[in-house]
């Protein structure tokens, strides 16, 4: 039964449409920024998921085991997870900057101040 | 032994020129160094360019590793001539950059400015040399964050929403692009791109796959600014210093095209998707949707820089149609507009950066009269944008007649002559936005006594580069040799499967 073995992938949906959905739906830049997070670490179970074998153990040789988890994907999430970071704190930045300039984190409070010019 | 190893440096001199860049602190010193870089990649890409079309694909295995397991970098018409694209805007830009940059940014940040540059050419030659597609991707995202910071630099605070939101639409965009590659994975088991290609077919109709080419597509659409996924192009292209727009707007939208190409054509092979009927039925309403309405909005705009940004959008419905069409003209004309379009919007956003320099802003009414006070610089503005609208011996006629040729090929005469029509009135609207800059730039008199002394023409360094790719917009609307012929034997080998 594959059942318990695919929870790992409803996860995965969860946890994408509800980061998409933060990202979409919310008007401060700091959730905007959580929900991106959200999103790419959804990403980063996916490939975590797909590279693990049943009953495998890491991919180091050694007595008495046979199976070994595919390893690739787990290297390949790792850099994914550098560029998420980097996402993460150039946005956190650019956050930062936009609220010395603005004096709000708040989209629509921004939009306002734009049109006022 | 060098030329064995070209590949690899094409890659390796700007990226790690680009912290050395930031070590060296001094704006000249930075400047110099990114200027040698991007020249050495320009020479680096023609040589490989040449290489492969007298003696075919390149195949460079990194490090040594062989292909599939190992990375490869492979090397063909298509992804040659994109090469040559993105490294000759490289070259050009950065000479310019000199002295807009000096004058728009604070001295303090032009180190990191050049290391940015750097970094997003190397992101964007990274993506086009590949043959592997999760490398794409870091590639991708390498390009994206330094071109985040790029266009936060620009002096008004709106760049930095600009930006902000480029961010958030650009990293969806690439997070899509990992899905599609990693559902790719699960199936295949493999990330080369010419391994993908062999073990796709015998499980097209799988649903993992198409999931697969769903992800890619709209990860790439946004990248490349698809109607209706273009809403974070204008504010960062309208907002970004003129250096970095006219670099952006040059290079970074095609090469998100080379990703889609790539994918459509070599990765799913061009019989697996057509038999689909995506093609058809996505792309072309999606080209005359984006010609269409961003031609139009483009005329209502004050701000001549955000015209010429929405007349990218519209451009790259050109591309994206003749994509559509599936056919050998139809991508040759799409590959052909690609650099047509790249040499002539990367010019006309270098003519802007001169009026930016003296006037410092981009406003329509604020260009009054300046065709007498910046010859030079408004003349090569009209050129590029008679390139723009497709008059004859320019550029831009000799992309939209292959395409208006690729559409009357359509074997539904209806589709052929209401597409026809579409790439007419969209040239048609094209005049109407071109027209208002040159009547105001032109026919209206220069505002008397404003204080500020008589504005000059921009200087040598900056005009050099702009009359540079303006010229070749010319240059290559009379001698098409090298475009068309370069253009044909890509389509060519991009629809002739697989391989």
């Amino acid at each position: 039964m594959d059942a318990p073995g695919l929870y790992n992938y409803w996860i995965v949906i969860v946890l994408m449409m509800t980061g998409f959905y933060v990202v979409i739906s919310r008007g401060n830049l700091v959730k905007k920024i959580v929900g991106l997070n959200i999103f790419q670490t959804s990403v980063f179970i996916l490939y975590i998921t797909m590279g693990k074998v049943s009953g495998g153990t890491a991919p180091i040789l050694a007595e008495g085991f046979e199976t070994y988890s595919n390893p690739l994907p787990h290297v390949l999430i790792l850099t994914a997870i550098v560029v998420g970071v980097a996402t993460t704190a150039l946005g956190c930045a650019l956050v930062v900057r936009i609220k010395e300039a603005y004096g709000t984190v708040e989209e629509d409070e921004i939009q306002r101040q734009d049109d006022a010019t | 032994m060098i030329a064995t190893h070209l590949p690899a440096l094409q890659i390796v001199v700007p990226l790690v020129s680009a912290p050395i860049c930031l070590l060296l602190r001094r704006s000249g010193l930075a400047w110099a160094l990114a200027s040698i870089v991007s020249w050495a990649a320009l020479a680096c890409a023609a040589l490989l360019l040449q290489q492969v079309l007298s003696s075919g694909p390149i195949s460079y295995h990194l490090g040594g590793w062989a292909p599939p397991w190992g990375i490869e970098y492979r090397i063909d018409a298509v992804n040659g001539f994109v090469l040559l694209i993105v490294a000759a805007i490289g070259a050009v830009v950065m000479p310019y950059a000199r002295v807009s940059v000096a004058h728009e940014l604070p001295e303090e940040q032009h180190a990191t400015f050049y290391t940015a540059l750097l970094l997003c050419l190397t992101g964007l030659l990274g993506v086009t040399i590949t043959g592997d597609a999760f490398n794409l991707f870091v590639f991708l995202e390498i390009s994206s964050l330094s071109s985040y910071v790029l266009i936060a630099l620009g002096r008004d605070r709106r760049a930095l929403t600009a930006a902000f939101q480029y961010l958030v639409m650009g990293t969806i965009g690439a997070t899509f692009i990992v899905i599609g590659v990693g559902l790719l994975y699960m199936v295949t088991g493999t990330l080369n791109m010419l391994d993908l290609a062999e073990r796709l077919p015998p499980m097209s109709e799988n649903r993992t796959v198409l999931a697969a080419f769903a992800f890619l597509t709209v990860g790439a659409g946004l990248k490349l600014a698809l109607f209706p996924l273009h809403f974070w192009l204008p504010n960062a292209y309208a907002y970004a210093p003129s250096a970095v727009t006219a670099f952006l707007a040059a290079t970074a939208t095609k090469v998100s095209i080379y990703i889609l190409l790539r994918f459509f054509f070599t990765v799913f092979g061009a019989a697996n998707t057509l038999e689909l009927g995506t093609l058809e039925n996505l792309l072309i309403p999606l080209g005359v949707a984006a010609i269409l309405v961003c031609s139009t909005v483009a005329i209502f705009q004050t701000d001549v820089k955000r015209m010429l940004a929405y007349s990218s959008v519209a451009q790259v419905g050109y591309i994206v149609l003749g994509i559509g069409f599936a056919s050998t003209t139809g991508l040759t004309a799409a590959i052909v507009h690609l650099f047509n379009h790249a040499m002539t919007k990367g010019g006309l956003f270098l003519a802007l950066g001169c009026v930016v320099l003296r006037l410092g802003s981009a406003r329509l009414e604020s260009l009054e009269g300046l065709g007498r006070r910046m010859p030079l610089t408004m003349f090569a503005f009209v050129l590029g944008g008679l390139s723009l609208i497709g008059v004859p011996l320019t550029a831009g006629f000799i992309s939209k007649w292959m395409l208006v040729q690729a559409a009357l090929e359509q074997d539904n005469r209806f589709l052929a002559a209401a597409v026809a029509a579409v790439i007419l009135i969209g040239s048609l609207l094209a005049i109407v936005y071109i027209w208002r800059v040159v009547e105001v730039a032109y026919f209206r008199p220069a505002p008397e006594g404003d204080g500020e002394g008589e504005i000059a023409e921009a200087p040598l360094s900056m005009l050099i580069p702009t009359w540079f790719l303006i010229g070749a917009s010319i240059y290559f609307g009379i001698d098409t040799s090298l475009t068309l012929g370069v253009a044909k034997r890509a389509a060519e080998l991009l629809l002739g499967g697989g391989a």
